[in-house]
């Protein structure tokens, strides 16, 4: 990873991101549950060292690209290439070698499974190589689970459920991160919280961050760019500051503030 | 009867309302009692009777008084379980959820650290003791026998339990590898003339490959629909082989497969053989010993293998996808490839016994292979609880060891007549022990699963216990 990306702030205002190639890049992409259309040709673009969120509404078609990006389920038209390389066709298991790495909906961790093996699953892709330096790292992100290692992830609250969630795909150390609604379910501190140590992971570690949220206020103060979804399309996009500031935006999805 | 130490557990909680009170369950078990006589009178207590030409009833008042008494004392037991369950419920649950769980040792914990050396201990010496017991080489016969039978099924359950309950894959057919690895032994050896110890890997080998077969078209299913197509592979082998006269001589079987030897020497009389070269005097037994230590080493190999591979990247794959296909998926696992390494060893595992199952034999045909087999298979990996490999062997000891142990209940003769077998009634009893198990462990005997890497903390917890006396 380049050192550049290291003050991404002034990065994504400059018109000279879009001349370099972004580290993922969708294109067209049509995506089909059957015969029924979910995503009607996105074009999205993540830079290098940015946050990046998704809001929309519910049904919007946010986690079905989310998914998409990973192949499952595959893109049926377009193109999705990251760092260079069509993944389009990729199965999913590949991508995930390739340094991306996902929280999904839902958090998806391991119940009958203490912590500790929930982030060594985390970990499996690079064969455990850096796995206790990977373990202290995670800890000190979030100690809560520090607490909790021998404890089965199914007997976790839902905020460390999600933590959890969070800490096993950073155990791949990956240079793009897919946070799908981390904010779900989760009490205002706690969502605080992760958010926080998104930023950080963002500004510390240069780490790339795709944000898929409902919760837009939060979403878009934190952002860099953004992107508003509704059935399928993608309506609007523009930094977090503009689209908090668009009037749309607002009447759409900050109404009743979040603040 | 345990009823006095019930009131006074619930009496130190005052606050439980249903509390048990003997007086009132004796009464109400009297009325339930006196209904049951009302009941069987038309019922059970005359039978008609013939002696030659003349029918004549006759009365089966006894018969009556033992089902009324056994009707009062379930009412009695049923009002005392009732109140201890209300009682239990009032406390507070001690493990609350949310609280580290790591200071005390889990019911896995307690149960293994006496169980597994005791099991062990008791499997290792077990033909020496029967030997002591019963006094004699050919008294022992049926024990070892039955040991021989106890040990193929926790083999066959261990090795089930890969495919089931680590990878969580619902299989139904298991048996298919069981007959793959039978035959394969029958046919080498009757066929090339091949020894029990080289067709032994091929027979795993061949059952791994079937494995894989079965693996190819089923990785997209999952659940009920993986259970419909793996039971229709079971009985498609079985049809197979009942079919398919020219190779494997139908439902006749193959029959005077060669026995197994001591490592080249053959269990006979004459010269040369294992009696002879030890200076011991012959007996049939010997063989029936070796194949009881052979069957041991099987399965406890299936045992090992099984608990190194939880610890290596591809055990842990396994329980992963059992927990979640797509969060595997997502974190870079080729379920795939999990899957059909799954399917592969564990069906080779059944093809080590199924290969055991026709040395032992000596015969083998497709009748042995039905889908009873696999359905008591799969029995004891879920009353064992799935993943759980003591359990699987506890439960395999008490579906397959159990229905033989009926036979011996001869003392219910006493109770309820002579014409009374306490075996016919195998299988209700079997159905009654599921129900139950169904109602009070229903996620297996011992559910808990437990972590495949214990961190260093508990390790130095258990350690200074240790020190102190408390281990």
């Amino acid at each position: 990873m380049s050192a550049g990306t290291s003050n991404p702030m002034q990065s994504h205002q400059s018109a000279a991101a879009a001349t370099h190639q972004p580290l993922l890049s969708v294109r067209g992409v049509k995506t089909y549950y059957g015969n029924i259309i979910a995503l009607k040709g996105v074009d999205m673009d993540v830079n290098e060292g940015e946050i990046v969120t998704l809001i929309g509404a519910n049904g919007a078609g946010k986690s079905t690209l989310m998914m998409t990006i990973f192949g499952n389920p595959r893109a049926r038209e377009g193109t999705i290439t990251y760092a260079g390389r069509d993944i389009t066709k990729m199965p999913t298991h590949d991508i995930a070698r390739l340094s991306i790495a996902q929280s999904p909906e839902g958090r998806r961790i391991f119940p009958r499974m203490t912590v500790f093996e929930n982030l060594q699953m985390g970990a499996s892709i690079n064969g455990l190589a850096h796995f206790d330096q990977d373990l202290e790292r995670v800890c000190t992100l979030f100690p809560r689970l520090k607490e909790r290692l021998q404890q089965r992830g199914g007997t976790l609250s839902g905020g460390e459920q999600q933590m959890l969630a969070i800490a096993r795909a950073l155990m791949s150390r990956p240079k793009l991160l897919l946070l799908d609604e981390p904010s779900l379910g989760l009490a205002p501190l706690i969502v605080k919280q992760i958010f926080t140590i998104i930023k950080e992971l963002n500004e510390k570690d240069g780490m790339t961050v795709f944000l898929v949220e409902q919760n837009a206020y939060h979403a878009l103060k934190l952002a860099h760019r953004g992107y508003v979804m509704v059935t399928g399309n993608i309506t609007l996009s523009g930094t977090g500051k503009e689209l908090l500031e668009n009037p749309q935006v607002r009447a759409a999805y900050l109404e009743g503030g979040h603040h | 009867m345990n009823a006095p130490s019930i009131t006074t557990s619930s009496a130190q909680d005052t606050a439980v309302p249903s509390r048990f009170n003997l007086a009132a369950a004796l009464k109400d078990a009297f009325i339930t009692a006196l209904i049951a006589l009302g009941l069987s009178i038309p019922i059970l207590s005359y039978k008609t009777e013939q002696n030659g030409s003349d029918l004549f009833l006759a009365s089966r008042w006894r018969l009556v008084a033992i089902f009324c008494a056994i009707v009062f004392v379930l009412r009695v037991l049923e009002h005392a379980f009732l109140a201890t369950r209300a009682a239990r419920k009032a406390l507070p649950d001690p493990h609350q959820a949310t609280e580290p769980v790591h200071a005390e040792p889990s019911a896995y914990q307690k149960v293994s650290r006496f169980a597994i050396p005791m099991f062990l201990g008791v499997a290792v010496s077990f033909p020496i003791l029967v030997y002591l017991v019963q006094g004699g080489l050919n008294e022992s016969r049926y024990w070892v026998d039955l040991g021989i039978l106890i040990l193929t099924y926790v083999m066959l359950g261990w090795g089930l339990n890969i495919v089931v309950g680590l990878a969580g894959l619902l299989d139904l057919g298991y048996v298919a590898f069981y007959a793959v690895g039978a035959y394969s032994y029958a046919l080498l050896s009757t066929t090339f003339g091949l020894s029990f110890w080289i067709c032994l890997p091929l027979a795993g080998i061949l059952a791994a490959f079937w494995g894989m077969i079965l693996g190819f078209p089923v990785l997209r299913l999952r659940g009920d629909y993986l259970a419909i197509v793996t039971l229709a592979f079971g009985e498609i082998i079985r049809l197979v082989l009942i079919n398919w006269v020219d190779l494997t001589n139908g439902g006749a079987g193959i029959s005077s497969i060669p026995r197994a030897s001591f490592f080249g020497l053959p269990f006979t009389a004459g010269e040369g053989g294992f009696a002879d070269t030890f200076g011991l005097e012959f007996h049939g037994m010997h063989r029936m010993i070796f194949l009881y230590y052979l069957i041991l080493a099987l399965a406890l190999l299936t045992n090992f293998v099984t608990m190194r591979l939880r610890r290596l990247p591809i055990g842990r794959a396994w329980e992963a996808l059992r927990e979640d296909e797509i969060a595997c998926r997502s974190l870079g696992i080729n379920t795939t490839n999990t899957k059909l390494t799954a399917f592969a060893i564990g069906a080779m595992f059944g093809g080590f016994a199924g290969s055991f199952f026709a040395v032992r034999q000596g015969f083998v045909s497709p009748e042995s292979f039905n889908f009873l087999e696999s359905a008591i298979i799969l029995a004891i990996v879920v009353l064992g609880g799935m993943g759980s490999q003591i359990g699987v062997a506890i439960a395999a000891i008490v579906l397959v060891g159990g229905p033989e142990m009926l036979r011996n209940l001869t003392f219910l003769k006493a109770v309820f007549g002579e014409g009374f077998d306490p075996n016919e009634y195998r299988l209700l009893l079997f159905g009654m022990g599921m129900v139950a198990m169904m109602v009070w462990r229903p996620r297996g005997l011992i559910s808990e699963r437990e972590p495949s890497v214990i961190l260093k903390e508990r390790k130095a917890i258990s350690g200074s216990l240790v020190k102190e006396g408390h281990g």
